[in-house]
């Protein structure tokens, strides 16, 4: 398995390079740049600018720079932050994305997965119609309707939580809930439909048939199988979480990486979309990873590497 | 199985399908739904009694009356000529890029599933690329590059949506070509993009048609999230999503500036989704509304 994750970590090395110079060129390639303000430098002082940053060189010589560059950890000065390595950025701001990315999933998974087990088990009930409505809702809100809706109930109605920035695990509260609700959604759903699939099987049959109560059945039996499909969507759900939280960051103005990304595009800060694109596929590598070796351990089926 | 029948026998099959689905209750009341939407699009200026940007400042901010249904914005103009306006910005961005990436995505992955080896490999390779980029991100990237209209939208969600159909399409085909009215057709001579054209494709329709109720909610949904963050339509124009992004601003004092544009787009997103699971059951007989 060690050796497998090597491999796949190698592997992934090419992957990010044409990543890089996808973003590289496209971003360069959009009109304007990162120094065009209202107020026109003289050209002399632009010129300057300019050559201080490389800009005044071909896009494949700065790109090469950047290369040879990023290979040794510098991802170059950010643009808007005069004076800030894009690392600095980035350190600065991955964990309230990290954060607010976990703690969705883990409320996606912890809420989804009973919810879908408590629809399955009372199909065709009111629980189960309820459940997925709330389901299917979840997957149909858009997620600032749901954030106004939080906002305007939990923040400025009831004054519970606070609206917006990033000051303590109160402000968590409601971005959380916001990024977690989709999630939620689709394992809940998952869940349901895979766990009705495995009450048709033999396996199912004999627990019965040997005496089993049906909690135990569904619980010990039945649960254990139909989890597979719902871990294979968990890694593509994590990396959605984790780049998609850039909405939840701009309307709760929390400091994370998706706001920089939005804000570094509008300014043309090359260096930092570059940095943060390079962060997000490495994310998303990882996350598919981590959820082919889960996959690999919890169905035995699956070998690795094969 | 409707994907395994041959292309000739499915008549019968459409008219036993329509039974089926109308038997569905929610699934129907959704597509009246869609096609109520669509109708009142297509019909805007027919419809709305006020004009979508005639600023009336007297008639500012005012909450859902019998003359204003959804009230006005700031500006004096009434919300529900804005948002049916809106609507069809926010349907066209969404019905384009689906039928964009359907094209695209059954081009490639009809040609990788039913060629293999490494027309295949090239295909996959492409579509795993897309698959590391985050895909909104790619979007906004393309979006600078054509521009921030309707067309930029159009393209940049296209270019990004097209990977999941062609995954779709490169599975389903892999399936078909094994099927002996496949091997019937290549034993009589007939030409491999005819087979891929005129055996194979038809079989699909299913399939296709499942994954644009997928497709369709998704562009919509991305459109308006771009929009909502300013990155997407721009002023003139509007769509759900920058109807809700002023709404957003002024949230606190006039809650009905988001909650209808949000509420509009979530009926419609809540349509796609019940529309698309009956038409799953409809068309995949081995599970009925499980799923």
């Amino acid at each position: 398995m060690f050796v497998y994750a090597l491999k796949r970590l190698f592997g992934a090395i090419p992957t990010l390079l044409i990543l890089a110079t996808l973003t590289f060129f496209l971003i360069r390639l959009a009109p304007g740049g990162p120094f065009d303000s209202d107020r026109a430098f003289p050209p002399e002082i632009e010129a300057n600018i300019l050559k201080t940053y490389g800009l005044d060189q071909p896009v494949y010589v700065q790109f090469g720079r950047w290369l040879r560059d990023a290979a040794h950890g510098d991802l170059h000065e950010s643009f808007q932050y005069l004076g800030r390595p894009v690392t600095e950025v980035i350190e600065d701001s991955l964990p309230a994305s990290m954060t607010l990315g976990l703690a969705s999933l883990i409320f996606a998974i912890s809420l989804g997965i009973p919810l879908g087990c408590l629809a399955a088990m009372k199909r065709r009930t009111f629980w189960d119609t309820s459940a997925m409505f709330l389901a299917i809702a979840g997957i149909s809100l858009p997620t600032y309707l749901v954030a106004s809706i939080l906002i305007l109930v939990f923040s400025l109605w009831l004054k519970w939580l606070p609206p917006a920035l990033w000051e303590g695990p109160s402000s968590l509260v409601l971005p959380v809930l916001t990024l977690g609700s989709r999630p939620l959604a689709i394992i809940a759903r998952l869940t349901r439909a895979s766990l009705l699939d495995s009450f048709n099987s033999d396996y199912i049959r004999t627990a019965y048939g040997k005496g089993l109560s049906r909690t135990k059945v569904v619980f010990k039996h039945a649960l254990k199988n139909s989890i597979i499909p719902v871990i294979s969507i968990v890694g593509p759900l994590a990396a959605n979480l984790v780049t998609g939280s850039f909405l939840v960051e701009v309307v709760f103005q929390i400091p994370g990486l998706g706001r920089h990304f939005v804000q570094a595009v509008l300014n043309r800060d090359y260096p930092l979309v570059m940095g943060v694109t390079l962060v997000y596929g490495v994310i998303l590598i990882l996350s598919n990873l981590a959820v082919d070796l889960v996959y690999g351990w919890a169905d035995p089926r699956i070998r690795l590497g094969h | 199985m409707a994907g395994l029948i041959p292309a000739s026998g499915w008549d019968i099959d459409v008219i036993d399908s329509i039974k089926k689905f109308t038997r569905n209750r929610t699934a129907t009341v959704s597509l009246i739904f869609i096609i109520g939407i669509l109708l009142l699009a297509i019909f805007a200026p027919q419809i709305t009694r006020f004009s979508y940007e005639e600023q009336v400042i007297a008639d500012r901010l005012q909450g859902p009356s019998m003359v204003h249904w959804m009230g006005t914005d700031n500006l004096g103009r009434d919300l529900f000529s804005r948002i049916i306006y809106g609507a069809r910005m926010s349907l066209s961005v969404g019905i384009f890029t689906a039928l964009l990436a359907l094209v695209v995505g059954t081009f490639f992955g009809s040609i990788a599933g039913y060629f293999g080896g490494w027309t295949d490999g090239l295909v996959m390779r492409a579509v795993d690329l897309f698959y590391i980029f985050p895909s909104l991100l790619l979007a906004i990237l393309l979006m600078l590059l054509l521009g921030r209209g309707f067309t930029g939208i159009f393209l940049a969600l296209g270019m990004t949506a097209w990977v999941t159909q062609a995954r779709l399409v490169r599975g389903q085909v892999l399936q078909a070509r094994e099927m002996s009215y496949v091997e019937a057709a290549r034993a009589i001579g007939v030409s491999h993009p005819m087979i891929i054209a005129k055996h194979i494709l038809p079989n699909l329709w299913g399939p296709i048609i499942v994954s644009l109720t997928v497709q369709i909610p998704a562009a919509i949904m991305a459109e308006s999230f771009l929009s909502f963050i300013g990155l997407g339509i721009q002023p003139p124009f509007s769509s759900w999503g920058t109807l809700a992004s002023e709404g957003f601003r002024g949230m606190q004092s006039y809650p009905h500036l988001i909650l209808f544009p949000g509420g509009v787009l979530f009926c419609t997103m809540l349509a796609f989704n019940y529309l698309g699971d009956g038409l799953r059951d409809m068309l995949d007989p081995r599970n009925t509304s499980d799923f």
